[in-house]
């Protein structure tokens, strides 16, 4: 049985919020609403929640202060910041004042998504788990290996990493920019579908001669790893 | 506010106005000072030429007695432009001289009278006329008095006379001042209308006015020169603005018009509606990119991405990059060739780097596919000073004449406008290398002119 995650919208932007909360709901997310950066930062601290959405630009209290004193009053929910300032520069002063990630507006809602579900359950994540296993495949992180219902599969690095990547995170979607950026270690946006080429290939390295499929492709949002016969847990 | 008044508020008018009021403060007190000091030397040579006459008369009454004494100053009264001489007896009568009349009581002491004194003479018509004048008394042992004295009328007249051409200086110089303020003010006035006038058109909307010039070189023609130069190079980076908002416009109505038709075809259809909304929003994707693009293209352009530079790593950068393309290329049936040399750093932001990076090789793999000569080769290198980051593809290439243009904004070959991208990928690549005062350089690859090169070139870091 999966717990519901629980989060908490910091937003002045009323429509942004009304609209967020909803499509968090469809998505299985609770949510609730601060407007302002001294509600936020009174919500954030009182109530216990899986992640925070907070925009950059609030009146009261502006994002970045609300989160340097979150973390100082000793909160380390996991933050993602959305922020219409979306360049290098502002990454990376948004996750120096102790925010966990960084989404420049306009977003699409699936990216959105797809990383707060990461963040949210980065806290049950397997992080010392030196073997991670998705159906019969296993990838040992200590001997870099890989194998699949018993047998050797030879990966190039990178490979080995995004499969990493993956399987840390699996059973849920991960974006193209979010495989860039944890694997490749770059926050730019790839122009073509290079990201879908390295999935493509590392698919075919750990599917070809077994089965059933482990590696999906879901449409509009990025890629899954999955059992779909293990039972939800 | 008349005409004079504005005239009076020039700085040329107010200038001349503090000159005048000096100027004559200095001249009058140089003339009182002259007047003042010319008087006193001729007191001064009066009182000894007096002196040195009062000292012959006694030394005549020595020698001759008093009948002498009167002989000899009988004599002298009677010469023109002669000095004063009385003779007088104890109780102040005249008895002889050339005096009608004196002051009563002058002759009462011996010794310098002691201040100019007014007496009248035998030839004065009435009692109003009389002189002033500078005298030594000397008492004879016998009681008698003589008065040896010179008229002072001369000083009197020079210093009338010194007075007079002060106020006519004055006059004159007040004279010249006004003519200079209406001269100069005037003309400086309006040139500086002229200035407003051209400006105030300028403020109105017209960039293409200019100030007026006088050709004559001066420090207006100076300014209104240098002011032209600016106004020039407004009206240029205003027209550049416009034509860059005008194409983002256009480029951006485009993609928008295509969304909205797919939502019209998509609520027209009622079937296979979440393959349409698929559609959509892959067509918003491609917008969100286009957005982001031309934010980062301006927020590289206005430098604000500059406090994130360090010591990169080139080689690294690079060998991320064709690592990240490398199956991309396989897949197109192209092949990715690299000569890198290894362990070179650069200043520079890594992302904008390997974001640059990333457009040529995107660029390389999608036009260079179904080349006959399937290569592409990056290559970076050392060279003169410089670090030198090039891809070179043996696709169609971009004619000669078209080289700078494909960096400006949006611009696409014709050729071009059925593969996907935004227009935007060369002119980041363009900013990110003027951020690292770099520069770009496209070449063709082939010496038939087709291929393309682009060329980074990089400063090298300061070690």
């Amino acid at each position: 049985m999966v717990m519901r995650m629980k989060i908490l919208i910091i937003e002045d932007d009323l429509e942004a919020a009304a609209y967020l909360a909803k499509a968090f709901r469809e998505a299985g997310i609770v949510s609730d609403h601060a407007s302002d950066g001294e509600s936020g930062l009174f919500m954030a601290s009182e109530n216990a929640y899986d992640v925070l959405v907070v925009d950059r630009m609030l009146p009261r209290r502006d994002g970045l202060s609300l989160i340097s004193e979150l973390r100082r009053r000793d909160v380390h929910t996991p933050v993602l910041i959305l922020s219409a300032l979306g360049q290098v520069d502002d990454r990376v002063t948004g996750l120096r004042a102790g925010g966990d990630d960084y989404l420049p507006k306009p977003y699409a809602f699936s990216e959105l998504l797809a990383r707060v579900e990461v963040l949210g359950r980065r806290k049950g994540a397997p992080e010392q788990d030196m073997v991670y296993r998705v159906g019969d495949l296993e990838l040992d992180r200590l001997s870099h290996s890989v194998r699949r219902q018993g047998k050797e599969i030879s990966l190039q690095p990178r490979e080995f990493r995004l499969l990493e990547y993956l399987m840390k995170n699996a059973g849920q979607v991960v974006t193209r920019t979010m495989l860039l950026e944890n694997v490749w270690d770059y926050h730019f946006d790839p122009q073509t579908n290079v990201i879908d080429v390295h999935v493509s290939r590392l698919r075919s390295k750990i599917e070809k001669d077994f089965d059933p499929p482990l590696l999906r492709t879901v449409r509009g949002a990025g890629y899954m790893i999955k059992d779909d016969r293990a039972s939800e847990t | 506010m008349s005409r004079f008044g504005v005239l009076f508020r020039t700085t040329a008018v107010r200038l001349s106005a503090l000159y005048l009021v000096l100027f004559s403060l200095c001249a009058a007190i140089l003339v009182f000072y002259v007047t003042g000091m010319s008087e006193r030397l001729l007191e001064q040579q009066t009182r000894e030429a007096v002196a040195a006459e009062a000292l012959q008369i006694e030394g005549v009454y020595e020698r001759a007695g008093i009948s002498g004494l009167l002989r000899t100053l009988e004599r002298r009264a009677r010469q023109p432009g002669a000095n004063l001489y009385v003779i007088a007896g104890p109780a102040g009568e005249i008895l002889a001289g050339n005096v009608a009349s004196l002051e009563p009581g002058l002759l009462d002491d011996a010794g310098w009278t002691s201040e100019p004194f007014r007496y009248r003479r035998f030839t004065d018509e009435s009692r109003a006329d009389s002189h002033v004048a500078l005298a030594q008394v000397i008492v004879l042992d016998n009681g008698l008095r003589i008065l040896v004295g010179r008229d002072l009328q001369e000083p009197e007249k020079f210093r009338v006379l010194v007075r007079q051409a002060l106020v006519v200086a004055l006059g004159i110089m007040g004279l010249g001042a006004l003519v200079i303020w209406f001269g100069i003010g005037r003309n400086a006035l309006r040139r500086i209308d002229r200035m407003s006038e051209a400006s105030t058109k300028i403020m109105g909307g017209d960039l293409s006015q200019r100030l007026p010039m006088s050709g004559s070189g001066d420090e207006f023609d100076r300014l209104s020169e240098s002011l032209n130069t600016m106004l020039g190079r407004i009206e240029k980076l205003n027209e550049g603005l416009k034509q860059v908002s005008d194409n983002i416009a256009h480029d951006l109505k485009t993609p928008l018009t295509r969304l909205r038709n797919k939502a019209e075809a998509a609520l027209a259809s009622r079937e296979n509606q979440s393959a349409s909304l698929e559609e959509i929003i892959a067509e918003s994707d491609q917008l969100i990119r286009t957005f982001n693009a031309l934010l980062m293209i301006s927020r590289v352009e206005a430098g604000s991405a500059v406090a994130e530079m360090s010591e990169v790593d080139l080689t690294g950068i690079v060998a991320d990059c064709v690592e990240l393309y490398e199956p991309l290329a396989e897949e197109s049936a192209l092949r990715l060739e690299t000569a890198i040399e290894p362990k070179v750093t650069v200043s520079g932001n890594r992302e904008l780097i390997g974001q640059a990076l990333g457009n040529l090789l995107d660029n390389a793999v999608k036009y260079a596919e179904g080349a006959e000569n399937p290569l592409i080769r990056v290559e970076m290198k050392k060279s003169e000073g410089n670090v030198l980051l090039s891809v070179a593809d043996h696709g169609p290439g971009v004619p000669a004449g078209m080289r700078s243009e494909v960096l400006k904004r949006f611009v696409r070959l014709d050729e071009s406008r059925s593969k996907p991208g935004t227009g935007l990928g060369l002119s980041l690549v363009e900013a990110v290398m003027e951020m690292h005062h770099g520069s770009l350089e496209l070449t063709a690859t082939e010496p038939d002119g087709t291929g393309l090169t682009v060329r980074m070139v990089f400063p090298t870091a300061l070690a």
